[in-house]
C-alpha cells in the first residue's frame, strides 16, 4: 500500500501552504483535489488583496496562487489532481478515487501517518421559486466561468447580495463584458466595502437595498428570462404591491457561504455550530489538530474567512504534523506557531475580522472543555 | 451565441489548448481542448445540463466547482460525470443526462 508522512486534501491556499511547509521539513506530502487545476479559488480572485505587505497586500490572487505553485513544486510535494478521497478509515487508511492522465479513474487506497483536510467552503443557496432554474447559480461559480474559463454565464445578469463577494463579483462580471442589471440586497445597507461598491455605483449600477428576489422566470426554453423581486419589511418579509420583474438570463446568489464538511464528518471529528463562521466546523486546538489524532484542519473548513487566513491556518497545520513526525522540536515548532498567531490576530482585526478572533478562542476554549487530548480515528 | 471573454482589461484570454470539436445531443460544436466540458457547451448557448429523477426538472451550472453534481452529463457512454470539472478532449461524444441515467 501507497504510505506517506502526510496526505493533505484540497489544494486551495490553506492545502497548498499545509503541503509546501510539511514538506520543508523533510516529510513525505501527497496532495489531492477534485478539480482539474490546484489553487483552489485563488486563480479567480483577479482582484488585489487588502491587508499588510506582509500578507502581500495589492497583490491580486492569482498571483499568490502561481507563486505558491512554484513553492509546492520546489517543496516535492505530489499532487494529484482531478482526484477525490471517498474514504477515511481508522489506521489512517484512505480510500482515493485518482484521476490518471487519460481521463479514467483508478481506486487507490494508501496511507497517511498525517492527514490534513482543507476542503474549504460551499456557496450557500437562497431558496425562492424557481431558484432551481438553470440561470440561477452561486456568485462564485459566476466568477469561476469568467475568471477562470473565460466564458460569460449569461449576457444580463441580476446579483442578489451585497457583501464582498457580490460586489466584486458584479465588477469582474462588467470587466468580462456582462451586463450586470442590478445588484438587490435585503439589508438597509450594503453588506461589503464601501470601496467596492462605489465602483458598481460609478458604472451606474443600482443597488437595490430592502429588496430580495421572490421569484425566477422561466422562459420556454427551460431557463431564467428574469425574475421578481419586492420591497421586504423590517423582518425581511416581501411587502405585497411591491413587485417588479427585472429581465435578465443569469441570477447570482452571494449569500455566503458555508464550510465544506464531508470529509471532517467522515473522518468523525467532533463538530460544534458556529454562526459566525458559516455553521458547523471542526473543533480544534491551536495547533490545528482536532479531536481525531493526527488529523488537522485549516482554511474555510474550519470556519469561512479569506485566502490570508487560510494561508496562515495552513501552515500551522503543516508545522503541527511535521512536529508529531519528529522533524521539528517540539520548541521549534511552538515558536513558529507563535509568530503565525500573531499574524492572524493582526488580520483578524477590524469590523469583520474582530468577531473571527473572538469566536476562534470560543472554539478552541470548547475544544479543551470537550476534547482535550485527541484520539484515534474510529 | 458566443459567450467567450476575448478581451480583459486584467486577464490573458488567449486559450492554451487546440481547437477541437465534441458532439452534444448529435450537435457538433467547437470547443477548446483542456478547457471544462461545460464553458465550451455553455459558449454554445447549451445550459440544460440534465433533468432530474423525479420531476424531470433542467438543471445547469450551479456551483462551477465540483461541489453540487447540478452540472453531471453523460460522458463518452459514461453517466454522472460532472462537466464542470472534467477537461475537453477532441472527439468527445456528450449527451444530456436523463434521471440517474445508465451508462452505455
Amino acid at each position: 500500500m501507497l504510505e506517506k508522512d502526510v496526505l493533505v486534501i484540497g489544494a486551495g491556499p490553506a492545502g497548498l501552504a499545509a503541503s509546501i511547509e510539511a514538506g520543508k521539513y523533510g516529510a513525505s506530502v501527497l496532495l489531492v483535489d477534485l478539480n482539474m487545476q490546484p489553487g483552489g479559488q485563488l486563480f479567480k480572485q483577479i482582484h488585489k488583496f487588502f491587508g499588510s505587505s506582509a500578507h502581500r497586500s495589492g497583490t491580486r490572487g492569482y498571483d499568490i496562487g502561481k507563486q505558491l505553485l512554484k513553492e509546492a513544486e520546489e517543496s516535492d510535494v505530489e499532487i494529484w489532481m482531478q482526484s477525490t478521497v471517498i474514504g477515511i478509515f481508522p489506521g489512517n487508511k484512505i480510500a482515493i478515487e485518482k484521476g490518471l492522465d487519460s481521463g479514467e479513474k483508478e481506486m487507490v487506497t494508501m496511507q497517511a501517518k498525517k492527514i490534513i483536510i482543507a476542503t474549504g467552503a460551499s456557496e450557500n443557496a437562497i431558496r425562492f421559486k424557481g431558484w432551481t432554474t438553470p440561470g440561477v447559480m452561486g456568485a462564485g461559480a459566476a466568477q469561476t466561468m469568467i475568471n477562470v474559463n473565460h466564458v460569460k454565464p449569461g449576457q444580463k445578469i441580476v446579483m442578489l447580495g451585497t457583501g464582498n463577494v457580490g460586489l466584486i463579483v458584479s465588477y469582474q462580471l462588467m470587466q468580462a463584458g456582462c451586463d450586470v442589471v442590478s445588484l438587490i440586497e435585503a439589508a438597509p445597507k450594503i453588506g461589503g466595502y464601501a470601496v467596492h461598491a462605489a465602483k458598481i455605483r460609478r458604472a451606474g449600477v443600482p443597488i437595490r437595498l430592502q429588496h430580495t428576489i421572490i421569484e425566477a422566470k422561466k422562459g420556454a426554453d427551460g431557463c431564467v428570462c428574469g425574475c421578481v423581486i419586492a420591497q421586504v419589511d423590517e423582518h425581511f418579509q416581501p411587502i405585497p404591491g411591491t413587485e417588479e420583474t427585472i429581465a435578465c438570463d443569469t441570477i447570482a446568489l452571494a449569500a455566503g457561504l458555508k464550510p465544506t464538511m464531508d470529509l471532517v464528518k467522515l473522518a468523525g471529528c467532533k463538530l460544534t455550530f458556529n454562526g459566525p463562521f458559516g455553521g458547523y466546523i471542526p473543533l480544534h486546538n491551536e495547533r490545528m489538530e482536532t479531536s481525531c489524532e493526527g488529523v488537522f484542519v485549516a482554511g474555510d473548513t474550519t470556519g469561512v474567512e479569506e485566502a490570508n487566513t487560510a494561508l496562515e491556518e495552513g501552515k500551522i497545520a503543516g508545522i503541527s504534523a511535521a512536529e508529531d513526525l519528529g522533524l521539528l522540536t517540539a520548541d521549534a515548532a511552538s515558536d513558529k506557531r507563535a509568530e503565525i498567531w500573531d499574524r492572524l490576530h493582526s488580520l483578524r482585526l477590524g469590523p469583520f475580522g474582530e468577531r473571527r478572533m473572538i469566536e476562534k478562542e470560543v472554539v478552541m476554549d470548547e475544544y479543551k472543555e470537550r476534547i482535550g487530548t485527541p484520539s484515534p480515528i474510529q | 451565441m458566443c459567450l467567450r471573454v476575448d478581451h480583459h482589461v486584467i486577464l490573458d484570454c488567449t486559450h492554451v489548448g487546440d481547437e477541437v470539436e465534441i458532439t452534444v445531443d448529435g450537435k457538433v460544436i467547437k470547443a477548446y481542448e483542456g478547457e471544462p466540458i461545460l464553458a465550451a457547451i455553455l459558449n454554445a448557448g447549451i445550459k440544460i445540463n440534465r433533468y432530474t429523477v423525479k420531476r424531470k426538472e433542467p438543471r445547469g451550472l450551479f456551483c462551477g466547482i465540483g461541489q453540487c453534481t447540478d452540472c453531471a452529463m453523460v460522458v463518452d457512454g459514461k453517466a454522472n460525470v460532472r462537466t464542470c470539472i472534467t477537461p475537453v478532449k477532441a472527439g468527445m461524444v456528450i449527451k444530456t443526462q436523463d434521471g440517474l441515467a445508465k451508462g452505455e
